[in-house]
């Protein structure tokens, strides 16, 4: 038998009133892949990772983290929705990062970083605070641990944020159009964390981005959705070189005019 | 205002307390308005802190609770902002009694007043929970935490700040509805100052004197309330500049 995927969506649904964002969505992931997603505003790719991170809660379907139901949670060999103490123990796996940042603006920079391993894990305040600096580290922002948020750049925000995230040593991490918020010259050193992230941590990655080129050179597969589905998916090189599906195409094209 | 300004203020109306109690005709006066004060100020202080507590969790009941306890926590908010805080002291020391639950008057008036502006503050409370982005809930259920862990260390912090001017105002309510519990036969700042007037007819030292007295409670409140607010939103502001 092969090994599970870490992440399964398995024919999902979301709703909001009578608007179905996401119809029906199946999607495998597999441990360390890095999957980019890409497609039109509105397309529901941002709603596929909050669902997953269980900021949204989902209308059909279930969601599955390592072969364990993160919806859902088995009773008397039957699924039901599942309850917060079985959410809280799945979601352990999984980290995200966020298109606005959102660091506790109430805290530095190392403060945000130890803050939930400490509370969450129960970790030693010096344990957390090794990890932190080390991760800060890797980030490169050891000299601005005690900065609060808004004495920092959004570039620097943002690998605050991708250090706090990994501080809880996710399996799994999301990100949602990390750079969007961001000025042009701050894109690159946010990517460059992303691209460490990927070599020095066997993370499963899963991220929404407009940044072709990084989606191409850093991603094993490329989905491409639209209204609410996926469209298509292939590697990198299959989907930016020869697209088959026409949708992909106009999108493509749209996207290289503007960029 | 600054606090600068507040400040002098303050001075100015105790320098003032302070000469006119050295006139003859005013002197007689003070001990027993400053008796008053006392019984005014501890009223004040132990009803704000019954006010704090119980405005905290009719908010966190109502926004967060199990069905029964929202349900009590608007009862609760309901009655205390529907009704006088008035008739509400006369039904805690008059109508009580008659169900066999006989309260102090001193407690009757903690009591009546705390939960009467506390029933404010989960408002205040409320609105100050709300305004805190939602990008925060979002940041800290990502990392995993409970709901409780999220409101301790995360948003109440911050909704701290928003509500310290609100919580500061309704303070001061407070302390001007004291003079509410002469009514229950509590000997305050405003019953000293009725009875001394109602002995002496001396008016106009009396009611200058309680005048000052009120004034400068509430600027101690309103300095304080600034003080902390500027604490308080030292971690937040930090860098705004930057
Ligand atoms: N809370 C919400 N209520 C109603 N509609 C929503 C909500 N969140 C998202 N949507 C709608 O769902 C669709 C998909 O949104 P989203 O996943 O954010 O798209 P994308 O990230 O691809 O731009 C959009 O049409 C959006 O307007
Ligand atoms: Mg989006």
């Amino acid at each position: 038998m092969t090994e599970q995927p870490m992440v399964r969506f398995d024919n999902v649904s979301k709703r909001y009133g009578a608007l179905t964002v996401l119809d029906g969505l199946n999607l495998d992931i597999a441990r360390g892949e890095k999957v980019s997603i890409i497609g039109p505003s509105g397309s529901g790719k941002t709603t596929v990772l909050r669902m997953l991170m269980t900021l949204e809660t989902i209308n059909d379907g279930v969601i599955w983290v390592e072969g364990e139901p993160l919806t859902h949670m088995e009773r008397n060999g039957k699924l039901v929705p599942a309850d917060l103490a079985h959410i809280r123990k799945i979601r352990a796996k999984i980290g995200m990062v966020f298109q606005s940042f959102n660091l506790f603006p109430h805290m530095t920079a190392m403060q945000n970083c130890i803050e939930a391993p400490i509370t969450v894990l129960g970790m030693k305040r010096a344990d957390a605070e090794a990890r932190a600096a080390e991760l800060l580290d890797m980030v490169g922002l050891s000299e601005k641990k005690d900065h609060y948020p808004s004495q920092l750049s959004g570039g620097q925000q943002q690998r605050v944020a991708i250090a706090r995230a990994c501080a809880m040593r996710p399996k799994i991490m999301l990100f949602d159009e990390v750079t969007s918020a961001l000025d042009p010259e701050l894109v690159g050193e946010v990517l460059e964390v992303i691209r460490k992230l990927g070599r020095e941590h066997d993370l499963t990655m899963l991220m929404v981005t407009h940044q072709m080129g990084f989606a191409k050179e850093f991603s094993d597969r490329v989905c491409f959705f639209h209204a609410g589905k996926i469209c298509e998916q292939g590697p990198p090189n299959e989907l930016f070189g020869a697209p088959k599906n026409e949708r992909t195409r106009q999108f493509l094209h749209a996207v290289l005019e503007a960029g | 205002m600054g606090i600068r300004t507040l400040v002098a203020m303050l001075v100015v109306a105790l320098v003032v307390i302070g000469a006119l109690a050295t006139q003859e005709s005013y002197k007689v006066f003070m001990p027993g308005l400053l008796q008053g004060a006392v019984l005014t100020i501890e009223i004040a202080i132990l009803g704000s802190l019954l006010a704090i507590v119980m405005g905290v969790l009719a908010a966190l009941a109502r926004m967060y609770g199990p069905a029964p306890l929202k349900w009590l926590a608007t009862v609760y908010v309901e009655i205390f902002r529907g009704t006088s805080a008035l008739v509400q002291l006369f039904w805690l020391f008059f109508v009580l009694p008659q169900f066999g639950v006989t309260l102090n008057a001193f407690l009757v008036a903690v009591l009546a007043l705390g939960l009467n502006v506390g029933a404010y503050g989960s408002e205040v409370v409320r609105g100050a929970i709300q305004s805190v982005a939602r990008g925060q809930w979002e940041a800290s259920t990502a990392l995993n935490m409970s709901r409780p862990q999220m409101l301790r260390r995360i948003i109440l912090p911050q909704a701290f700040v928003a509500m310290i001017p609100p919580w500061g105002n309704l303070f001061i309510e407070l302390l001007k509805s004291t003079a509410l519990v002469s009514l229950i036969t509590l000997s305050d700042l405003a019953f000293k100052a009725q009875q001394m007037n109602q002995n002496t007819f001396k008016t106009i030292p009396i009611f200058t004197l309680v005048l000052l007295m009120y004034l400068a409670m509430s600027l101690v409140v309103t300095i304080g309330m600034r003080l902390l607010e500027r604490r308080a939103s030292l971690g937040l502001a930090r860098g705004k500049a930057a």
